[in-house]
């Protein structure tokens, strides 16, 4: 489908209009959106969604779903990055649609591969769950009736006949509760995980399911729909990948780190080298902890090694000149001749600060990139500990940290879940003494500078607020292909044509 | 009823393939009204023949089709399965993956054998009047909770010719179910509590008298396995001064009240009662019969090549009655038939019938047509029903 070819249609919605085309502040995704949007905005949105997502999966990790630590977190993390959530007095419609429309973006990323849809459904979900509890009750049916779902509330005399009942068969409800709620009458076979295991009355073929059971069913029809839209999406791939502009930010999103990158040297020189030793107990996460005692230890790390510390390094604030007598000094005291020193690895650490070859200056690595990419091997102290050592060793490491037993087994089940960052998140609380951490950690930078935050009590480094790097000529990582480079190289006035893309997410193309 | 000899069976067969089996019903049934095209044609029926020969992926054309080929080949057992996306006996024909099960009714299978471990009359494939209760009260069980939880409308229940009972459930919404749907009516029906009713009415009967479940106390102490160990001494005391099962379940029943009284717990009262009662004498499904959409399952009107008894279907309004002790077996009614003929032709020398009226009227003269009648009354209400739909249907279109 040569979306490219085909005529704009603007569409210039004002006042009822707009709030006509939005009736909701959440919604089903039923239809794809139709407007224009320019690339650099087609970007945002989908940037901005990603973060979202991975924040509902991070506190969807940290706390209980449904508390209220859990809703005032993601409620204010929406309320950051202007989706909607909440039907409030402002103008709801630019969240409305931001919502919309990067909700179907990512719908092209993720469908990718079976992983990725997986992942996708469940933070919607989640999201979804989340937004739908916030529901004023009386704004739930006009809802349901919009996203085309035939639940109907029953009427109170229907109620009353079958009170009895109702109040037997929902488990953990008074019966008071079940009075006030509405009940909503739906065909046995759309309620099959309630009715299976006795959670719903059921008569005459009808499931008789109270307002809060309702949400379980209606979380299972959007996965259904969602995954089968997905499916739908990921045929129509090819034809969207072929294009140069969405190629590059559809293969990455899912993989890319969307947070500040530390490498604006904002804290330069403020280190000194003999606080090392003491920063590395006190403010290193755990995997640049490691790095550094294997470094003094053994005088010598190998190149992946290398490169995560050094960079690590670099963006904490040691200059060039710093870091290179750094190595230096440590490499000698492993017997190593400084000439050979000088022509081998201080190559490579300037190289890394931008002064040789291309003078790319490289950023440290992101928590994700330590984590997937690069495992380590037998004499290898780089990586992720958390994700790449084996439990005993890790149980050993953190008792030789001082953690507490509780702590340490909080810490070995988060990892063995594989939320490595959680886990980390857990150390950072640990060895801090907080309850928590107050950040969502992707990055080893960040831990460092949140930890000198605390140590520090405010004035320190200057912190650099979290926001989407907007595309301008950067430096990139070393691995090739990042998606905000490749789309600052084209013409920010390319208008996108998302009505041509409607065609993807629909049953006809 | 005489003793049934297998040996005559290929004989017997000829017969009642011949001369008794229903077919104008039988067809009537699964054809549906003939409202979905092909419904019938993509039907898969299955075939046991003589010396265990099995053979699956059987079709007819129509009911003339299906009586001759039944003729022909003399099956030992007849199953049903699913309707199929293309003729069963095409299906090497088509293309790989495009051999579908569509659609097939919910079906239930309940065997006694299932039962063995509270059973102390019989045991495996024998059954007596003493644990046939025990089926009773599954259907009751079962039907209610079809009925007027599910709201389904046509269940066919049948006698499966030994040790058990079958529920086909032939609503057309039913057919259409998927796999997990299925599963998750039969496990709603492992925890129905309403059943309890059902099972008081019987538990005295059937559990204390019959089956005397407190008997002595090898007996006893399967009980005792149930309940809380800390009322063990009491109950094993007044077990022991009891003469019989029933003045022991009293007993019980005042221990564990009492208890309920001092020790705040649900695992006493009523609640122990009952959970006694359920594991002795709660229907056991077995899940894998019913969610499968291409599962077979034994043909209502089938011999069962063990017993002889002709699988009936079962009438609901006198269920406590029905005793598979006297139902036909296919010795039975050829012998009926028999004689029945040989006075015919003795009283009708000059009436000229022709042999396919005498044919179609043959099993009315014989043990079998009460079962006949109870499955054409399970037909008329198909009918009935259909023909409300398409009435329902023809309004909404606006056909006159």
């Amino acid at each position: 489908m040569e979306f490219s070819k085909k005529k704009w249609r603007m569409l210039r919605l004002a006042g009822d209009q707009r709030n006509a085309s939005y009736p909701h502040c959440l919604q089903f995704y039923l239809q794809p959106p139709s407007e224009n949007i320019s690339l650099i905005e087609f970007e945002n949105l989908a940037i901005d969604r990603v973060k979202l997502l991975k924040s509902v999966e991070n506190l969807g990790v940290s706390y209980v779903k449904g508390t209220e630590q859990y809703q005032s977190k993601l409620e204010s993390e929406l309320r950051k990055l202007k989706f909607s959530y909440r039907e409030n007095l402002e103008d709801e419609y630019e969240p409305r649609r931001r919502d919309h429309i990067s909700h179907f973006i990512l719908r092209l990323a993720y469908c990718q591969s079976e992983e990725l849809r997986r992942w996708f459904i469940q933070q919607e979900m989640d999201l979804l769950r989340f937004r739908f509890s916030i529901l004023p009750k009386d704004k739930i049916q006009d809802f349901l009736k919009d996203s085309q779902l035939q639940f109907e509330a029953i009427s109170d005399e229907e109620k009353t006949l079958r009170e009895q009942e109702i109040i037997a068969s929902s488990p953990n409800s008074s019966g008071s509760k079940v009075v006030l709620e509405s009940i909503y009458k739906i065909p046995f076979a759309d309620a099959l995980d309630l009715f299976r295991g006795r959670k719903v009355y059921l008569e005459d073929g009808f499931a008789y399911v109270p307002l809060k059971d309702i949400v379980a069913i209606i979380l299972n029809e959007f996965r259904a729909k969602l995954s089968k839209a997905l499916a739908l999406t990921a045929r129509s791939l090819p034809a969207v990948q072929s294009d140069e502009r969405l190629q590059p930010l559809l293969n990455h999103l899912s993989h890319s780190y969307t947070g500040q990158d530390y490498s604006t040297q904002g804290n330069v020189g403020k280190i000194s080298l003999d606080q090392i030793d003491s920063l590395s107990t006190k403010s290193f996460p755990p995997c640049m902890r490691q790095l550094h005692k294997a470094l003094r230890e053994n005088h010598h790390l190998r190149h992946g090694g290398r490169m995560q510390y050094g960079l690590f390094l670099k963006g904490i604030g040691l200059t060039l000149e710093q870091a290179l007598q750094f190595w230096k000094q440590e490499f000698i005291k492993g017997k190593m001749d400084p000439d050979k020193f000088d022509k081998g690895y201080s190559y490579n650490i300037r190289h890394s600060f931008g002064k040789e070859g291309k003078r790319t200056d490289y950023t440290p690595f992101s928590c994700l990139k330590i984590i997937l990419s690069n495992p380590p091997s037998q004499g290898d102290y780089h990586g992720c500990p958390f994700r790449h050592s084996d439990p005993e060793l890790l149980k050993q490491k953190l008792q030789s940290y001082k953690i507490s037993p509780g702590g340490i087994s909080q810490i070995l089940d988060l990892a063995k879940g594989t939320h490595y960052q959680v886990a980390c998140q857990k150390y950072f609380e640990m060895i801090h003494n907080v309850d928590d951490c107050g950040f969502s950690l992707n990055h080893p930078n960040q831990f460092f500078c949140e930890s000198q935050r605390i140590l520090n009590g405010g004035k320190d480094i200057k912190k650099e607020p979290i926001q989407p790097e907007t595309p301008q000529p950067k430096p990139s990582i070393q691995k090739a292909k990042d998606a905000s480079s490749a789309l600052a190289s084209l013409n920010s006035s390319l208008e996108m044509d998302m009505e041509g893309l409607e065609d993807y997410f629909s049953e006809d193309s | 009823m005489e003793t049934f000899d297998p040996t005559e069976l290929p004989e017997l067969l000829k017969l009642y393939y011949r001369r008794l089996f229903p077919y104008p019903q039988y067809y009537r049934w699964l054809n549906y009204g003939g409202v979905i095209k092909n419904y019938f044609q993509h039907r898969e029926f299955s075939f046991t023949l003589k010396d265990d020969i099995y053979i699956r992926y059987q079709s007819f054309n129509n009911q003339s089709d299906l009586e001759k080929e039944m003729q022909k080949m003399n099956p030992y057992k007849i199953d049903i399965g699913a309707v199929y996306s293309h003729r069963p006996n095409q299906h090497n024909t088509v293309k790989l993956g495009a051999f579908q099960a569509q659609e097939k009714e919910l079906v239930f299978d309940i065997d006694m054998t299932d039962y063995d471990d509270v059973r102390r009359c019989c045991s495996s494939a024998d059954i007596c009047p003493k644990c046939w209760t025990l089926m009773t009260m599954a259907i009751r069980i079962i039907d209610r909770a079809l009925k007027e939880d599910f709201g389904f409308k046509h269940r066919l229940w049948v006698y499966s010719g030994r040790r058990g009972v079958h529920c086909w459930v032939c609503d057309e919404s039913v057919r259409k179910l998927s796999s997990a749907v299925r599963s998750g009516i039969v496990e709603y029906l492992s925890l129905v509590k309403k059943s309890i009713n059902i099972i008081k009415k019987y538990f005295e009967e059937y559990a204390l008298v019959n089956q005397d479940i407190l008997k002595n106390k090898e007996s006893w102490d399967k009980i005792l396995a149930l309940v809380p160990e800390i009322i063990h001494d009491e109950l094993q005391q007044g077990f022991q001064k009891s003469h019989n099962s029933l003045q022991r379940w009293e007993h019980l029943k005042k221990v564990a009240s009492r208890c309920q009284n001092n020790i705040k717990n649900d695992k006493y009262g009523p609640w122990l009662e009952w959970e006694i009662m359920l594991q002795y004498c709660f229907p056991r499904l077995d899940i894998n019969v019913s969610k499968g959409i291409n599962h077979l399952l034994k043909s209502p009107f089938s011999v069962h090549p063990k017993t002889g008894r002709i699988s009936v279907p079962i009438d609901l309004q006198k269920v406590d009655q029905f005793d598979p002790f006297t139902v036909p077996t296919i010795s039975f009614i050829c012998r009926e038939l028999d004689a029945i003929s040989i006075n015919e032709e003795e009283k009708e020398e000059n009436e000229a019938e022709s042999d396919v009226k005498h044919r179609t009227r043959d099993y009315k003269k014989t043990s079998l047509a009460p079962y006949v009648k109870v499955f054409e009354h399970f037909l008329e209400n198909l009918d009935k029903s259909r023909k409300g739909e398409l009435l329902k249907k023809s309004d909404l279109q606006k056909d006159f």
